[in-house]
């Protein structure tokens, strides 16, 4: 079992979806990083992503694993925010058959597993059509 | 910098190994590659094995497999980059003999994956992506190539039919490859109809989970040439690295990790890609050989698929990709992988592959890529009389 520090130190990414904004290049960087992969500077500022995208890519998992397995089918995406950040997201309150590349979802807070590994109700994002 | 050649290799059958142990496995395929070079000792050994401590509860790979080789005391190491955890040991043993600091090398690659259920398998290969960003909403490897599926048949037109002609151009190699798992000729229908994974991919675009080793025997092309074999010679390495996190990327259907390493290892061969008479590439999943394809340089982006369908990737095709059957059929024991890429060229440019023999091949490629291309290795070879 993990521990719950390894749960509740993601839980301002999670839960506010808080990103690093590089001060010196403006690159949004979710989840954020120490370093900007672009420029290479290493000042941030929090900023919270808007909750509004859509579906660049998406498949619909029939296979899942452990912690999952009792929710297939379900759509999993990439998601690209209107700031260019970009981040993984199930898709869900949508029928299976309508998704489609392009279309706008918004971002939610919902419950993603019935305990994770650390025997934590997990929480987080996921996406409904917009 | 030493020339380097690979002057013997071993390959066990490959399958579910359900009464072998991971040391039995990898001993069975060192011992093969140790007499076939005629060697009887190495100077070091490299380990590609990507998670021995998940799949069989056992660390500290390295020194318990020189041990059952009965090489104790060599220096021997560990190497882990997921899926290409066999490639980056490959290239470590090779920079050791061309840095002169070994003679004889001897480079493994294993992994036992039967011995924890699907469940487990699934979890392990899973911890190849990023497991709090990606993971936790639920990814798995199936679904995350599925992603980049869906964008190239977005972007380029890319058809079901196309995707599935890459497996079944693969179990027509394998099915002439007596150490491969799946031995079975298939076709388009039986890909398109075979049960979901993530959609569009489906089960018999996914390689399968394994049991098997490979190991290879490197020494300086001067050494070598005594040993009276045809030599085969390594040209180019080249290394790179990518996100391992999928929503970073800026296009899904691109591979840079595969462009850059290629590039890398061209240079230093002084060859371009239409030099290249053959190769053995990751198709861990049908899609994956359509972008690593294009990513080498042997089709330009978004025709690979096209090109698959056509023939022009098979056995008598103008570019054969996977003579050996590729992960799809012969297996994809993930840490051996990129070890048994290695395998099927030496005995391809030695004149030795039987009925599924690359007429007039001197100059192959291996690329091997860890998770969805986090991580590449790319190696060219060539044989020298």
């Amino acid at each position: 079992m993990n521990t719950s520090a390894r749960y509740w130190r993601e839980i301002p990414q999670r839960y506010r979806l808080e990103a690093g904004k590089c001060r010196k290049c403006g690159k949004i960087l979710y989840p954020p990083r120490l370093v900007c992969p672009d420029c290479k500077g290493r000042d941030f500022e929090t900023v919270i992503l808007p909750d509004e995208g859509k579906v660049v890519s998406y498949t619909i998992i029939a296979v899942g694993p452990t912690g999952f397995t009792d929710e297939t089918p379900y759509a999993l995406g990439i998601i690209e925010l209107p700031n260019g950040v970009r981040l993984m997201s199930q898709i869900v309150d949508v029928d299976l058959d309508k998704l489609s590349v392009g279309m706008p979802v918004r971002l939610e807070f919902r419950r993603l597993q019935e305990a994770g590994k650390s025997g934590i109700l997990q929480y987080g994002h996921k996406c409904v059509p917009a | 910098m030493r020339d380097v050649a690979v002057i013997g290799v071993g390959m066990n059958k490959w399958g579910e190994l359900w009464e072998k142990s991971i040391r039995t496995i990898f001993v069975e395929s060192a011992l093969e590659a140790l007499d076939s070079a005629g060697v009887d000792h190495i100077d070091s050994m490299f380990i590609g094995c990507m998670s021995s401590g998940l799949f069989t509860d056992q660390e500290h790979l390295a020194s318990l497999l020189s041990d059952y080789l009965g090489m104790n005391p060599v220096g021997a190491t560990r190497v882990e980059s997921a899926c290409s955890s066999g490639g980056a040991a490959f290239r470590l043993g090779y920079i050791e003999v061309a840095a002169g600091v070994s003679d004889i090398v001897l480079v493994g690659g294993v992994e036992k994956m039967t011995d924890v259920d699907g469940g487990g398998a699934t979890f392990a290969l899973g911890t190849a992506a990023d497991a709090e960003y990606e993971s936790y909403h639920g990814a798995t490897f199936p679904g995350l190539y599925a992603l980049i599926a869906r964008a190239h048949m977005e972007r380029y037109g890319t058809t079901r039919e196309q995707l599935a002609s890459v497996a079944v151009k693969n179990h027509a190699n394998g099915f002439l490859n007596p150490r491969a798992q799946f031995r079975s000729k298939i076709t388009v229908d039986q890909v398109l109809n075979s049960s979901e994974v993530a959609d569009p991919l489906r089960l018999l675009d996914c390689s399968p989970i394994t049991d098997g080793a490979a190991a290879v025997i490197l020494a300086p092309v001067e050494m070598a040439k005594k040993l009276g074999q045809p030599i085969i010679k390594i040209l180019g390495s080249g290394q790179a690295t990518d996100t391992i996190g999928l929503s970073s990327r800026a296009d899904l259907t691109y591979l840079k990790a595969t462009e850059v390493a290629a590039e890398k290892a061209y240079k230093q061969a002084g060859i371009g890609p239409n030099d290249i008479d053959f190769a053995e590439v990751h198709d861990c999943f049908t899609i994956a050989e359509i972008c690593v394809t294009e990513a080498l340089g042997f089709f330009e982006k978004g025709q690979a698929a096209k090109a698959a369908e056509a023939g022009v990737t098979a056995r008598d095709g103008s570019k054969p990709i996977n003579p050996s059957g590729g992960l799809k059929s012969k297996g994809h024991p993930v840490g051996a992988t990129g070890v048994a890429q290695i395998v099927e060229i030496v005995e391809q440019l030695r004149g030795e592959s039987g009925d599924r023999q690359i007429k007039n091949a001197r100059r192959a490629l291996a690329q091997n890529m860890g998770g969805t291309g986090g991580s590449t290795l790319v190696h060219i070879l060539e044989v020298i009389s």
